[in-house]
């Protein structure tokens, strides 16, 4: 199925894509369709500054565990640093 | 059978919605015709490899085929993955520029000498809905809609792309459409699919629906482990049978 969903959030930082690293703009998170990894369905995180074009994007493309699974490493990581060390303000 | 062993394929650029011109890929059969024609909607993964074998096999079998890049405006030139989140990320293909296109195409086809002016239009899984709403809205011939969601049914709230459900359009149906559908799909659900089968036979339309056993989303696709071969087989036949008869005066395989 196409499911359409689609989450969109701003962000900051920077990402490497296929020219180096560039500054990112937003994230698009979705439930759907992969282009690469061998599943019907996939969690797929666009990493990505529109400004720069299209191709300026850092994609993945992750089961609905491991998915899962990394957003608790990245609560376990931000847990075990002093709190607002990576806060932009 | 007729044999279509020589063809031509290539990138063009033809009129799309309000004029626009936008990318298409184009196959055709090089004889001198005359011959039915074919549009193409890719899924919503874009415009890419597995879609254009797609639209090559169409002219493989005799046929004008062209398949509109969707997400033309948004990425030109971008490769198919990056035009394809760029488009999702944008809202996703409006349904009106979605018509304007496929129109565009329709009529490109229509202009060349050696088309029989008869044109139809096919789409899979995003594009199964965009077949069936481009059949409501322009003149066609023969319509097939592979596995295409929320032609019923309502989008969950909140839903970030601009999708609607086409029932209500119905009644505008221009021509005989084929549906494709797996027993395993939830979107569209064989039930949605049941339903639009009343909705159809209460309007007097002429369709044909097959609903595919240990098949699910998206069986046509090869190189995805939805890959059903038995269904794709079958599937296949019946829409080279289903052009063949409303598209082409050759009779059906």
């Amino acid at each position: 199925m196409c499911t359409y969903l689609t989450e969109k959030v701003a962000i900051t930082g920077s990402g490497k894509g296929r020219d180096g690293w560039f500054t990112l703009s937003q994230a698009v998170v979705y439930v759907d369709h992969p282009q690469h990894a061998p599943y019907e369905h996939t969690v797929n995180i666009d990493f990505a500054n529109p400004s720069m074009g299209p191709a300026a994007r850092v994609a993945v493309e992750l089961t609905e565990e491991d998915a899962l699974a990394l957003m608790e490493a990245i609560r376990a990581a931000l847990a075990a640093a002093p709190p607002g060390l990576a806060s932009a303000r | 059978m007729p044999v279509f062993d020589t063809m031509l394929a290539e990138t063009i650029s033809f009129a799309g919605h309000g004029g626009d011109w936008i990318e298409g890929y184009f196959a055709r059969p090089l004889g001198p015709g005359p011959y039915g024609a074919v549009v193409v909607i890719h899924h919503m993964p874009g415009y890419d490899e597995a879609t254009k074998e797609i639209t090559r096999r169409f002219a493989a079998r005799g046929y004008l085929a062209l398949c509109p890049n969707l997400y033309h405006r948004e990425a030109p030139g971008a490769s198919p993955d990056d035009a394809a989140a760029t488009a999702r990320a944008a809202g996703g293909v409006p349904d009106e520029r979605l018509v304007g296109d496929v129109g565009g195409a329709a009529e490109q086809l229509r202009s060349l000498t050696s088309s029989n002016g008869k044109v139809g239009v096919i789409g899979y899984c995003s594009g199964g809905r965009q077949a069936f709403l481009a059949a409501c809205s322009l003149p066609l011939e023969a319509a097939v809609d592979c596995y295409g969601a929320f032609v019923v049914g309502e989008p969950p709230e909140s839903f970030p792309l601009a999708v609607t459900p086409l029932l209500g359009i119905a009644d505008r149906l221009s021509c005989p459409l084929l549906g494709l559908f797996g027993a395993e799909d939830r979107y569209p659900s064989p039930e949605q699919t049941a339903e639009l089968e009343r909705t159809l036979s209460d309007l007097g339309k002429t369709f044909e629906f097959h609903t595919y056993d240990d098949a699910g989303h998206a069986f046509f696709s090869v190189d995805r482990p939805s890959y059903r071969p038995a269904a794709a087989v079958d599937g296949w036949q019946r829409v080279f049978a289903w052009f063949d008869r409303h598209l082409t005066d050759r009779p059906a395989a």
